[in-house]
């Protein structure tokens, strides 16, 4: 198999030998075929929107959600495979809680983030498991403040003041660069990033999708919740007027 | 529960933690017994777990090391992974599992006072059963239930660092005359955003309170002369 330069790709496990791990990066394929998630932090919280395609329409409506609550002030939000981001969750809620079991007061963002990427990082060693095919964004208010982070199937992670992961990343990032995202309030945000959503959303090659909206600030007092039918339903309005005027 | 092992030496003890508006100052008498003998006449009660939460405390001098031990490898390990130097309240929470949790097997009542960024200076009293409690300011030891009506009367809102020092060094002379396992010297640390400071009373300089006179011998010497009964 050497001499014909296939094989490295077999395993986690495997460096190839210009020093990169294939599976890691076929996990990232799978993120990147996944519907949008954004993050945006701003001034007092953050705000999450997922374009979450609907694969068939008998579907109930709002089922296999991506956005999770973690902790009442933390959030996550997944692109990628639903089932892994569902196990990261789950993961994310069992440190939230030995936090609160040993220290009684919630998990800071820095240190919930490091732990996941620990145990994201701890699948890329292994022959016998299989990388996560999800980026995770995961964001919240603690005693320093709201703060978000994108954790990759590597296991890296990195502070940004806007996330964006999955297939319309590199248009949203371009979107969110132009927001002044430190002087903008949650509410603000949560109609921006419903339409930066309904923007990145190419209906030449998937039909319908399903906008999935979360929100931590000062309005929901520092908890993590959806964002409220009348706010969603305005934001969603907007979002198509913006859409009209656009190009 | 709550009894030591014969030969066990015990910090029957007079502890105290108060906070002000800037920082908290913490005290302890000295005296560490076995029975009736005095094993330590000296002894430092007041215990470093990071660079500003202290505790003092009481019981059993061997189990209140131990856990102050660990919560002090935990606080150690905990600021290096966070960057950041502990809040009192993780110091105190951790304090708190290690005494409910071994609650048959412990006998130690431990006050954890310092100051931290977020809330500024707190006191946390964990009592015997292993409970937390954030407290203006708290008393423990055998010492200690002499003394809560004096500190029930006298703790005031508002004080500065040297009337806090004061009242502290008050309580605990007041605790250490009338506790016979509680002596020795008076050692205190007042500790605040720019550091520890440690203050020491000698046992000859403690402050005084009245400390009672000769009555019976006075009343024997008085003879009493008859008085004749008032005739009209």
């Amino acid at each position: 198999m050497t001499s014909i330069g296939t094989g490295y790709d077999l395993s986690a496990s495997t460096y190839s030998p210009d020093g990169r791990i294939f599976q890691v990066e076929y996990a990232n394929k799978a993120v990147e075929n996944s519907g949008t998630a954004i993050g945006l932090r701003v001034k007092d919280g953050v705000v999450f929107a997922v374009e979450k395609l609907v694969h068939s329409k008998l579907l109930v409506p709002g089922a296999n959600r991506r956005i999770q609550s973690v902790d009442r002030h933390i959030g996550l939000a997944t692109a990628g495979l639903l089932a892994d981001g569902r196990n990261i969750s789950n993961r994310a809620r069992a440190e939230a809680n030995d936090f609160r079991e040993l220290h009684r007061s919630g998990i800071p963002l820095k240190e919930m983030t490091s732990r996941i990427g620990q145990y994201v990082q701890v699948y890329t060693l292994y022959s016998s498991v299989r990388p996560f095919g999800i980026s995770t964004i995961v964001g919240g208010v603690d005693k320093d403040g709201p703060s978000l982070y994108i954790i990759e199937p590597s296991g890296v992670y990195f502070g940004y003041h806007g996330a964006a992961v999955g297939k319309g990343r590199q248009l949203a990032k371009t979107e969110l660069e132009k927001l002044k995202l430190q002087e903008m309030s949650t509410r603000e945000a949560v109609l921006e990033a419903a339409r930066i959503i309904y923007l990145v959303h190419d209906d030449a090659k998937e039909k319908e999708f399903e906008l999935e909206m979360s929100w931590i600030g000062d309005e929901t007092n520092g908890l993590h919740l959806a964002v409220p039918k009348d706010l969603l339903d305005e934001a969603e309005q907007k979002a198509k007027e913006a859409l009209e005027t656009f190009e | 529960m709550n009894r030591l092992k014969s030969g066990e030496v015990n910090l029957g003890t007079s502890i105290m933690a108060v906070q002000f508006d800037r920082g908290v100052v913490i005290g302890a008498d000295s005296r560490t017994t076995t029975g009736s003998y005095i094993a330590n006449r000296v002894t430092d009660k007041l215990t470093h777990v990071h660079d500003r939460v202290y505790c003092c405390r009481s019981g059993s001098a061997a189990d209140t090391q131990a856990v102050a031990d660990i919560v002090h490898f935990y606080l150690q390990q905990y600021s290096q992974q966070s960057g950041t130097p502990p809040p009192v309240h993780i110091a105190a929470a951790v304090f708190q599992k290690l005494c409910y949790e071994n609650k048959d097997a412990l006998s130690a009542g431990i006050i954890v006072a310092g100051w931290d960024k977020d809330v500024g200076p707190s006191v946390y009293n964990i009592p015997l059963g292993g409970g937390l409690f954030r407290q203006p300011w708290a008393i423990g030891g055998s010492g200690s239930t002499y003394v809560y009506g004096y500190c029930d009367a006298t703790y005031q809102e508002g004080w500065g660092r040297d009337e806090t020092v004061n009242f502290v060094k008050n309580t605990l002379s007041l605790a250490m005359s009338r506790d016979g396992s509680s002596g020795g010297v008076i050692r205190m640390c007042v500790i605040t955003e720019e550091g520890v400071e440690r203050l020491f009373v000698p046992g000859d300089q403690l402050p005084k309170f009245w400390e009672g006179r000769e009555v019976l011998g006075a009343a024997a010497k008085k003879v009493l002369e008859p008085v004749p009964m008032a005739v009209e």
